[in-house]
């Protein structure tokens, strides 16, 4: 199996006035090609220190990170803008995308910074990403126009779009209701064992941890628990056990 | 990043705003269309003021008496005599760079046909006069050399002295009026020519050869000026260096006295009144210019404000991928679309303005080409300018930070 991810004795530390934090303190694991791992951790875990990290936003004090082979640490900030473009699609919580501007042209946009995509190719990527997500009638929709789960979806797109080694999100289903959240999950189940997409997936709803094939555990800057899941739900038929809901119809 | 990219992706990012970048444009509109307008007046009403002095003859060379009394009382040149025959003949046997020259002896008097009668003013001149002042001729002919050499009592009149002797509907030529006392022939009538750019009347005029005038009008053997046309209006000012040495030939002045007579061209006089409107056209232009500049900080103003207000999509921009300077690109870029857009807007105003301006005042309406491609260039040194900074600082946002900008 091909390594995408190699952390080893990752360190981060802030200068905050006159103190040090230490935000993590010796992070090692590797995530393989085709994995759906989930990161856990309450709040000041440094779960969110590791997401910069991994999404190359934030480079590590001291330890190496590899992404798909390449050391992250000595990378240029318009280096690390190119990883972040062709490695990783990113999944915000607020979903993150352009207002007044349609589905399609949102999922464009990791494309217009590729110098090698043509505006014919981008527009073609751009609509096969939407009917990858089930929104292909969608295509000329502004956000505002939108559920929060068709939102998600149009960013799981702009993800997908560039074809990345792997997809990463930040409490994707945070702002979503039960069934819609269910309905991301099992949008990622089925582009992580449909498509063997990597994914890694930071939260800290437990529930949604069950739906990935490993789960790693963060508490004061350190790994203290990672483990494959033995049972992985399925996030369909959560769905289709879900009793029928009067709140919108779809 | 491909430039064509940019476009579209600052295009994409204007349109979400529209009316915002509409009222952002409107002060480089204003100013872009007040500097046109005001360039195209100035040029025009130099071009108007231009062609009424030319119509009196581009080339025209005048010769006035002046007064040479030194440490005495200054006469005014009219009542000064020192232009005489022997001048005449001199400067039209020596001089090389002129066509034509011809003596000007003018009298005020009054012109009666009849029972109407009309204070009027008689010149006195040669038969070049005609060509020498651009003055064609509506009907008959003008005077001969001949008539020149019999002291003839023929005349032309001008329009106002015809409206005001003539009644509606009679041929004035072949007729005879009296000026003063003395009877004269009318041969010829002027084209009307209008005020000049003075407010003078130009067709309340009676000609006649300048030896009737002088020996039965004035009595007088001195004239009044000389004008001549030179072969251009390039060789005006050397045609006029040329008569004044004639002159002081004529006139036998020692180098060390002063000239007891004036030469200028109307090339001169041009270039002075030229000088007036282009100094005050430039001037308006300059405070018209301050208007585009307040319009450039404008822009400044709403890019910093966009870049606040956009901070975490410039976070997200960064998250996909974008690095600082495809971000500083893209600032720079709306800034130059909001700017030309503007200025291309403001140049159509200006141009349509000037139009209806140049229209309304009956003068030819002038388009400087030159004006547009530098109000087309200047709107892009203003987006670039005044969009450099706030693009600069959205580029260097970190993208961690602006990803969780609220």
């Amino acid at each position: 199996m091909k390594k995408i991810l190699e952390l080893h004795d990752i360190m981060r530390e802030f200068q905050m006035g006159s103190e040090t934090v230490r935000a993590l303190k010796g992070v090692s694991f590797d995530v393989f090609a085709g994995e759906f791992v989930t990161i856990m951790g309450s709040s000041g875990s440094g779960k969110t220190t590791l997401l910069n990290t991994l999404g190359c936003l934030d480079k590590p004090s001291s330890g190496t990170y590899l992404l798909d082979g390449v050391s992250v640490r000595e990378q240029s900030r318009d280096q690390l803008a190119k990883l972040r473009n062709q490695k990783i699609g990113f999944v915000f919580q607020a979903y993150n995308l352009l207002p007044r501007t349609t589905a399609l042209e949102n999922v464009e946009l990791p494309l217009f910074y590729n110098p090698t995509v043509t505006a014919a190719e981008r527009r073609e990527r751009a609509a096969a990403a939407l009917q990858a997500v089930k929104l292909g009638d969608r295509i000329n929709h502004m956000p505002n126009e939108m559920s929060g789960g068709q939102q998600q979806r149009v960013a799981i797109a702009r993800a997908l779009v560039n074809e990345p080694v792997m997809i990463l999100a930040d409490e994707a289903t945070g702002n979503l209701d039960t069934r819609t959240s269910y309905e991301i999950m099992a949008l990622m189940q089925d582009l992580n064992q449909n498509q063997g997409k990597t994914i890694v997936f930071v939260t800290h709803e437990p529930d949604i941890a069950a739906f990935s094939s490993r789960t790693i555990t963060l508490r004061d800057g350190r790994v203290v628990k990672d483990q494959v899941n033995q049972q992985v739900r399925s996030a369909k038929e959560m769905l289709a056990a879900l009793p029928e809901t009067e709140d919108y119809h779809v | 990043m491909k430039v064509l990219n940019l476009i579209r992706l600052a295009l994409l990012a204007l349109q979400r705003n529209k009316l915002r970048a509409v009222l952002t444009m409107l002060g480089i509109i204003i100013g872009v269309a007040a500097v046109i307008t005001i360039g195209a007046i100035g040029a025009g009403s130099t071009a108007s003021i231009h062609s009424s002095l030319s119509s009196m003859g581009s080339n025209l060379v005048m010769v006035m008496p002046n007064s040479n009394a030194p440490g005495g009382a200054r006469l005014q040149g009219a009542n000064v005599e020192t232009l005489t025959e022997k001048d005449f003949v001199a400067l039209q046997k020596e001089s090389t760079y002129i066509n034509a020259i011809s003596p000007s002896s003018q009298s005020k008097g009054q012109a009666i046909n009849g029972s109407l009668n009309w204070p009027t003013t008689i010149e006195g001149v040669s038969e070049g006069y005609l060509a020498i002042k651009n003055i064609s001729l509506k009907d008959g002919k003008m005077f001969s050399n001949r008539d020149v050499h019999t002291y003839g009592k023929v005349c032309l009149l001008g329009q106002t002295v015809v409206d005001n002797v003539f009644p509606k509907g009679v041929d004035p030529v072949g007729k005879i009026i009296r000026f003063n006392k003395i009877p004269f022939q009318v041969i010829g009538i002027l084209n009307k020519k209008g005020q000049n750019t003075f407010g003078q009347d130009q067709d309340d005029i009676i000609l006649a050869p300048y030896t009737t005038v002088q020996k039965r009008v004035i009595a007088s053997i001195y004239f009044g000026s000389f004008n001549a046309s030179a072969k251009s209006e390039n060789l005006s000012q050397a045609a006029a260096d040329e008569m004044e040495k004639i002159l002081r030939k004529t006139h036998r002045l020692r180098p060390n006295q002063d000239n007891d007579f004036t030469v200028r061209t109307q090339a001169e006089l041009i270039q002075t009144l030229s000088s007036i409107t282009t100094l005050l056209t430039a001037l308006l232009t300059a405070i018209a210019a301050i208007s585009l500049v307040i319009g450039g900080i404008g822009i400044m103003n709403i890019m910093y404000v966009s870049v606040t207000e956009r901070t975490k999509e410039i976070g997200l921009r960064m998250a996909i991928g974008a690095r600082g300077r495809d971000i500083l690109s893209q600032f720079l870029t709306e800034a130059i679309i909001i700017s030309v857009t503007g200025g291309l807007i403001g140049i159509l105003i200006g141009e349509t303005l000037a139009f209806v301006i140049a229209n309304a005042l009956k003068w030819e309406p002038v388009i400087d080409k030159a004006s547009i491609i530098e109000a087309f260039g200047f709107c892009t040194l203003i987006g670039v300018f005044f969009g450099y900074y706030p693009a600069l600082k959205a580029s260097r946002l970190d993208p961690i930070e602006a990803l969780r900008y609220e």
